[in-house]
């Protein structure tokens, strides 16, 4: 049985459990933290770390493909939203910024967000199909869709800057797997809505 | 170990851990590269920007094919280059594996780069607060890297071989000790050689 600790509205978990949809495990048991993935006697967190673990021991729907530069090129874009862009919009690392500090932090986190996600932009423009990196949805998907979620919903993220992005985000909005992992469909999102 | 001839070029600073890991993962496997050295002012080039849009480093030229992250990057020269396998075969302990590399990757190095202690902490704050800031994520992170290595580490982070946990650490902890002063005492697993 695996058990999956998890925040309603922490991209990262909300990596895991589209990972766990797209999968087509059932639902599991969500509890507040950030994600930790419990399966029988295997405990890992940290959302890539999981990720990795799950598509190595559930071989059903591939979240990377076999081609090794396609496969290289996921686990780019999955490296660099979650060291590049996500630690620096983490609420947990704000609140300890600010806490220092006293410093304003939505500023340095959008602009944390901007910088990363021209970045993207310029490297998915030329090898984007339907989805990230071709005609499949793969790890990058798994790791963009939260991403871009937090950024508009969170930081105000105007993504008429980045077309790619934008067009992305409109097709994983047309996905089950998306809506069932999202945070609102959460058994917790009720109980925490103060913490918005 | 012979080196194997290959068309590989690494694009590096010799202060980056993100580099410093690739590095070890080159030189465990044998692999000839060319070495390129970017500065900062390199960084700002519209030819180095055309291979990593973020402007970091490492970047990996394979051929025609560039690769940027240095997870990335490893994770590619193991599969395309099997000797000295740097992942082990037990699917748990590659997952520690991966979640060693991104304690680093995500919660400790992002906050004492270079570019985040100048650009924001400088800026916002002061200078002064740059190196008690950078101590503090780095205690931080050795302390949940003590706790999830005490009962797995042996004479490396994950046993008796190294594997890409070590990669990611040690570049960590070379940094921390040179660069930001930080006492190992409490750190009695990350400690031992």
């Amino acid at each position: 049985m695996i058990v999956l600790y998890s925040y309603w509205l922490s991209s990262c978990s909300w990596r895991i459990r589209f990972a766990l949809c797209l999968k087509e495990f059932e639902k599991l048991n969500p509890l507040h933290c950030v994600p930790v993935l419990a399966d029988d006697h295997v405990v890992v967190s940290d959302s890539y770390a999981i990720f990795l673990y799950l598509e190595e021991k559930y071989t059903q729907k591939p979240l990377l493909p076999v081609d090794p530069q396609i496969r290289a090129l996921n686990l780019q874009i999955a490296s660099m939203i979650n060291s590049s862009i996500q630690p620096y919009h983490m609420i947990s690392a704000l609140k300890d910024m600010e806490k220092m500090f006293g410093a304003e932090t939505k500023q340095w986190a959008q602009y944390k967000i901007d910088k990363g996600f021209l970045a993207l932009e310029k490297l998915l423009k030329d090898v984007a199909g339907k989805y990230a990196t071709g005609e499949h949805i793969y790890m990058a998907d798994v790791f963009l869709a939260p991403q871009i979620m937090q950024a508009v919903n969170r930081f105000d993220i105007d993504m008429s800057k980045y077309p790619t992005l934008r067009r992305l985000s409109e097709t994983y909005k047309g996905l089950a797997e998306f809506h069932a992992s999202s945070p609102q469909s959460q058994p917790d999102a009720c109980i925490t809505n103060n913490n918005l | 170990m012979e080196s194997e001839a290959v068309n590989l070029k690494l694009y590096s600073h010799w202060m980056s851990s993100c580099s410093f890991r690739v590095r070890i993962a080159l030189n465990l496997k044998g692999l000839k590269y060319h070495y390129v050295a970017v500065t900062a002012s390199s960084k700002s080039d519209p030819e180095f920007l055309k291979l990593n849009p973020l402007a970091l480093i490492p970047v990996l030229v394979d051929g025609d094919f560039v690769l940027a992250e240095s997870l990335a990057i490893i994770m590619y020269l193991d599969d395309k280059y099997p000797q000295y396998p740097l992942l082990p075969h037990d699917i748990p302990k590659r997952a520690l594996n991966f979640q060693v590399a991104h304690i680093v990757a995500s919660s400790i190095q992002p906050f004492q780069n270079m570019g985040f202690l100048n650009n924001f902490i400088e800026k916002k704050v002061g200078p002064h607060e740059k190196l008690p800031w950078a101590q503090s994520v780095i205690r931080k992170g050795f302390t949940a890297l003590e706790k999830l290595l005490k009962d797995q580490a042996g004479r490396y982070a994950t046993g008796d071989e190294i594997f890409l946990a070590d990669l990611f650490l040690a570049p960590q902890l070379y940094s921390a000790y040179k660069r930001f002063n930080i006492s190992m005492v409490v750190f009695c697993v990350l400690i031992t050689p």
